[in-house]
């Protein structure tokens, strides 16, 4: 018998049985569905994630005061306060090899007003001109803050959008005074929308020179100190490097914390992907669950049929020929609905980024290639126990059936 | 057609020596067929007649392949066939055999014009070579008109008409018939032994007839009669 005359009458006979295989169609369908939807949603969250790690640049390193590590050993003697992370200790850095555009940040709280009298509280940022390579900051109007002596307290200052927006809602803010707690700034610029970033809106902060903000605060220590390594540098060079100045600088003590960005994302990036692959996993037994009902409805369909395989095989049918008409039938089912259900998920999929289109909604191609294989493997596997048991019927026997 | 050459060759086209056929009932074991010898001639006509479980229609079986005795042999056409495969059984079915039953088993989703072309699907026989043949049986058999039609829409008579047809499409020299009145009237029942008897005659289709009915059975030119799986009477006139 041709594979075309196979496929016909297996089509035949499931036609015959409309709504049982549309049934079947519609629980094979929506195995695919969930594994394709539970997968995009997975790798959607790795990939937002991870994009937001990225967006602070790649290669940063990040130096924050006192350590976080247990090291075990005795307790120290004397109090355990670290050391403030200095300007000083930020110009040694800079110096090392390993590391380009050193840039210190000195966070703080302050009411921000115009001499219009719009006035609003916001975060104040202590930096300077290597920032913005830093953290690729792009400007919609003006300059970022100038090079400068770190510590020269200049009066100028770079605004976010939300802040130009809310505070100079009529006029252009470039070349304007802005009034910084008991301060006044000139503005130099206007970054452009960045978005939430993860760490800090740069929508909503004032950028000043590191020794302005150290004024502003009269505070000397620095909350950050951030570096990029150059490409070609280890990072583990770069990391013992730095350990080495500040300690040199420190008394011998190892009192800062370093992280790089890379470390964070592998990490975030190696959670998330288990993650999905989980959920994939939870997909993947409706697909199982489908497949047993493909058995299921395939051996119904053996016994109510026992009489045609009979007859099939009195007007010649082969075993062999009998167990690839049932084989095709369950591959038709499988088939059929992971192809409906592929349709149905990517449709989902879809609408899921039509409706939030600032959600980088992304189908992981391997789940799209896997889910309808799984569909079709358990068809075929939980076909093959019913076809066999339909072409080792007896044709006397089984015709004998009424 | 063609002449009735096929009766005219000598030698048996069905040589069985010595079948036995056991079947396992429970505790018990019953002989369904013992020790039968039987040689049929190409083209012959026979009837073979018994009591219930006298073993006519397992008899039928056996020489219809779809039965393998418990001992004996069995040839058919030059082949010893107990040494077949289940296989090459199927293939000797599909080519030398055709089949028609006391219930009809046609296939009740499919038309009449599919059910006739069932061993030729089967056979992998290509889609126009098919349609040729199952619209000239048809025709031959004067239910071209109901081609289209389904089981449930025909009459018993020419629901049989039907399984003749297909019995008949892939040009079998045994045809094999298992009551085939038994579930039709008398006028539609002389119509299907008419039919059959046509091809035995014209097509030199050797023709056995399974039947309880007396009427059917005296019109064979052989007439076999069974008792508890054996041959008791065979009559040739």
């Amino acid at each position: 018998m041709t594979w075309r005359d196979t496929l016909a009458l297996a089509m035949q006979s499931l036609g015959a049985h409309l709504l049982r295989t549309a049934l079947i169609l519609l629980a094979m369908s929506i195995g695919v569905i969930a594994v394709v939807l539970l997968t995009t949603l997975g790798e959607t969250g790795r990939r937002y994630i991870t994009d937001e790690f990225q967006s602070l640049g790649t290669n940063l390193l990040i130096m924050l005061p006192g350590r976080n590590e247990t090291t075990g050993g005795a307790p120290p003697m004397l109090g355990a306060t670290p050391r403030d992370l200095t300007l000083g200790d930020m110009l040694a850095l800079e110096r090392s090899p390993y590391l380009d555009k050193v840039t210190p940040v000195l966070v703080g709280g302050a009411p921000v007003s115009t001499s219009d009298g719009l006035e609003r509280e916001t975060t104040i940022l202590g930096t300077t001109a290597a920032m913005q390579r830093v953290r690729n900051l792009t400007l919609a109007q003006g300059t970022f803050l100038p090079v400068l002596d770190p510590y020269r307290a200049a009066p100028v200052a770079v605004i976010g959008e939300t802040i130009r927006a809310e505070l100079f809602p009529r006029r252009g803010a470039v070349g304007e005074w802005l009034q910084v707690g008991d301060r006044r700034f000139r503005i130099l610029g206007v970054l452009a929308d960045e978005g939430v970033s993860v760490g800090v809106n740069f929508n909503d902060v004032v950028l000043v020179p590191v020794a302005s903000a150290q004024q502003l605060f009269n505070r000397e220590g620095l909350f950050r100190v951030m570096a990029e390594m150059p490409a070609a540098v280890d990072p583990q060079r770069a990391i013992a490097d730095a350990r080495r100045i500040i300690m040199l600088r420190h008394e011998g003590e190892d009192d800062v914390t370093l992280i790089t960005q890379d470390s964070l994302v592998s990490t975030f990036d190696r959670i998330l992907g288990a993650v999905t692959y989980g959920i994939a996993g939870i997909g993947a037994i409706s697909l199982l669950v489908a497949g047993i009902l493909i058995m299921n409805v395939m051996l119904v369909s053996v016994a109510q049929r026992t009489a045609e395989v009979g007859l099939l095989k009195a007007l010649g049918g082969s075993a062999g020929i009998i167990r690839r008409l049932f084989l095709t039938e369950a591959l038709l089912l499988s088939g059929l609905g992971a192809a409906l259900g592929l349709a149905i998920g990517v449709l989902l999929a879809m609408t899921l980024g039509y409706l939030w289109p600032r959600v980088p909604f992304t189908m992981p191609a391997w789940a799209l290639v896997a889910a309808p294989t799984v569909a079709l493997v358990t068809g075929l596997l939980f076909g093959v126990m019913p076809a066999r048991r339909a072409a080792r019927l007896d044709p006397v026997v089984a015709l004998a059936k009424r | 057609m063609t002449t009735a050459s096929g009766a005219t060759v000598p030698g048996s086209v069905i040589e069985l020596s010595g079948i036995d056929r056991d079947f396992q009932l429970g505790e018990q074991v019953v002989h369904a067929l013992a020790g039968v010898d039987l040689r049929i001639a190409s083209g012959e006509y026979v009837s073979v007649m018994g009591p219930s479980g006298s073993g006519k229609s397992t008899l039928l079986n056996v020489v219809a392949l779809m039965d393998r005795p418990s001992r004996g042999r069995y040839v058919l056409r030059d082949t010893d066939v107990t040494a077949l495969d289940d296989d090459e059984l199927a293939r000797a079915r599909r080519e030398h055999i055709g089949f028609v039953f006391q219930s009809f088993h046609l296939v009740a989703r499919m038309t009449a014009f599919q059910n006739v072309e069932l061993p030729l699907t089967l056979a992998g026989i290509a889609p126009a070579e098919r349609r040729a043949r199952v619209t000239r049986a048809l025709e031959e058999l004067g239910i071209a008109d109901r081609a289209r039609h389904r089981p449930d829409q025909l009459s018993g008579g020419q629901r049989q008409r039907v399984a003749i047809a297909r019995a008949g499409i892939m040009r079998p020299e045994i045809l094999l018939a298992d009551e085939p009145t038994g579930n039709l009237d008398s006028a539609s029942g002389a119509q299907v032994i008419d039919i059959m008897e046509r091809l035995n005659r014209e097509q030199g289709v050797t023709l056995i007839v399974v039947t309880h009915d007396a009427a059917v059975g005296e019109r064979a030119r052989r007439r076999i009669r069974m008792h508890d799986g054996r041959i008791v009477a065979d009559i040739s006139s």
